[in-house]
């Protein structure tokens, strides 16, 4: 557990560290990739539909690899057609 | 241990994904490289996670993809924060519907599995219930003024109160209802933090909840001890985090001022029930201001992306700069909405992001501006911010045009902001309004600076 914990703060500081040399232009992007990189709970979703024993466990994986798939796909879609827009 | 590695590649990328947006020359390959990741990731779990019900796994994610890309190439750059709040909004569902799926697998659970069970469920159901009421105010399904409850506050701090309760509960007790329970409040919770949040501040309140998206992502990585949700989620929220400060300093208010003081909008009309004068100017007059001038700042607003107007504000630009004036974008942090939005709005009309300038790169040199052109922007340019500390709006940073040495303010009608605040830079002497719709106006300016 402590080791999820060394994690966890860790990330806090390359988080705060990257995010905060954003360039201001760039905000609305970034939360948009932010947004979609937070679709990573698809890994989840998918672990515990893979190794679902009961119907309701499969039908509340199933909906969330439904709903991370369109936050994953979506997000990084969305995000690319902006940034598209700032290469000239 | 390969499966390990592989998260490491995925989180890794993610980092890079971010860091790319220090520069939006490299940015897309940034965006690239994370969606690289993602890939990785979500192959990586499918081979090794997957025992059965493979096949209903394939055919839930080749709806999402069916349901998400259409709707990410479709949407339009000026609904893009609606956009962003309803994918948010999903994400949270799914992390909160994860944790419950979760905990009916396991069989004998711990406190600290507990804790981030529930936190999940909790924060999830807020980010989407959150985000959904977000997406109704901004695509303007309901009002955008902040919704007063009666008993609002008192409604608010009992959810807040019971979700707690609810929380020691489920560790103490652990039982599938009270965590249905919890995931119930929750959603109430979201739906009653954001209703009394005013137009102007929605995009603060996307910015929230999308680090608490990466929050219940982070815990839910606690829940599966997966390492790879814990970083990304944690990335996620810290960013959102930044965020939100930053936006909150761009309008001069703290974060507790800005979800829970909803503009009292009853206390600011007062004087704007007298007739007061405006100056109104004709096309040939302001092109004739605009086309000798030395030096121009255009300050583009909301109303401009409404009018889909960017395209003329640009071709406006370019007339005027080949006449020799200088010309540049004064881009308020909250302009559009949400942050960074109005950036977005004019690269996409092939403004190069040089010419885009921020607060502190236009007030100290206001003074020696001919013209500031305000199109479609109201708040951000109101000295009352500046001056009025009865203003609702009062300590959010504005551009100093009424220090500039004259003001052309075109706008649709003589209704107030987003913000619902009375603008006193419209009855300034310098003023001139040039009344209609953004984009004929511009339009209409254009062919007037060509004849000059």
């Amino acid at each position: 557990m402590i080791d999820l914990l060394t994690i966890f703060v860790l990330a806090v500081f390359v988080g705060f560290e990257v995010v905060s040399k954003v360039s201001t232009i760039l905000h609305t992007p970034l939360m948009s990739g932010a947004n979609a990189i937070h679709g990573v709970i698809l890994v989840g979703a998918i672990l515990i539909t893979g190794s679902a024993e009961s119907t309701l466990e499969l039908v509340l994986g199933l909906l969330a690899v439904f709903l991370a798939t369109v936050n994953v796909v979506g997000g990084f879609v969305v995000t690319d057609r902006m940034l598209e827009m700032f290469k000239k | 241990m390969i499966v390990q590695l592989m998260y490491l590649v995925a989180a890794l990328c993610f980092i890079l994904a971010l860091k790319g947006l220090s520069s939006p020359k490299y940015a897309r390959y940034g965006n690239f490289i994370g969606a690289f990741g993602m890939l990785v990731a979500v192959v990586t779990a499918y081979l090794h996670g997957v025992v059965h019900n493979g096949l209903w796994i394939l055919v839930a994610v080749a709806l999402g993809i069916i349901v998400g890309i259409p709707a990410a190439r479709s949407v339009k750059m000026t609904a893009i924060p609606q956009m962003v709040a309803l994918f948010n909004g999903v994400g949270g569902a799914a992390a909160a519907l994860v944790a419950l799926a979760e905990f009916f697998a396991v069989r004998d659970p711990g406190f600290l599995f507990l804790l981030a069970t529930v936190l999940t469920v909790l924060i999830g159901s807020v980010s989407f219930s959150g985000s959904v009421v977000t997406f109704l105010k901004l695509q303007e399904l309901m009002t955008t003024r902040p919704v007063l409850l009666p008993a609002g506050q008192q409604l608010a701090i009992a959810a807040g109160v019971s979700s707690v309760a609810l929380c020691a509960l489920t560790i103490a007790t652990p039982n599938g209802f009270l965590l249905w329970l919890l995931a119930v409040v929750g959603l109430a919770l979201g739906v009653l933090f954001v209703l009394p949040v005013g137009g102007a501040d929605v995009p603060i309140a996307i910015s929230l909840l999308n680090a608490f998206t990466g929050l219940a992502v982070a815990a839910s990585g606690y829940v599966l001890a997966n390492t790879l949700l814990i970083v990304a989620g944690t990335l996620v929220g810290a960013s959102g985090t930044i965020l939100t400060r930053l936006m909150a300093q761009a309008m001069g208010r703290s974060l507790a001022n800005i979800l829970f003081g909803a503009f009292r909008a009853t206390t600011v009309a007062a004087q704007g029930e007298e007739q007061r004068t405006v100056k109104s100017g004709t096309v040939e007059d302001i092109a004739i201001l605009l086309g000798y001038a030395n030096n121009v700042v255009v300050v583009p607003g909301y109303g401009l992306a409404v009018a889909q107007a960017q395209h003329a504000v640009r071709e406006l630009v370019t007339q005027l700069e080949k006449r020799g004036v200088s010309v540049a974008y004064g881009i308020h942090p909250v302009a559009g909405r949400m942050p960074g939005h109005m950036n977005v709005l004019l690269a996409e009309a092939d403004v190069p992001y040089e010419q885009l300038k921020e607060l502190d790169d236009v007030n100290p040199g206001i003074t020696s501006v001919d013209v500031a052109v305000v199109v479609g922007a109201n708040d951000v340019v109101n000295p009352g911010a500046r001056d009025e500390p009865s203003s609702p709006i009062y300590g959010m940073p504005i551009f100093d045009v009424d220090r500039a040495k004259s003001v052309v303010f075109m706008k649709r009608s003589m209704r107030p902001g987003f913000a619902g605040v009375d603008n006193e830079l419209l009855y300034n002497p310098k003023t001139t309004l040039l009344f209609g719709d953004a984009k004929d106006s511009l339009t209409k300016l254009l062919a007037a600076v060509k004849q000059l």
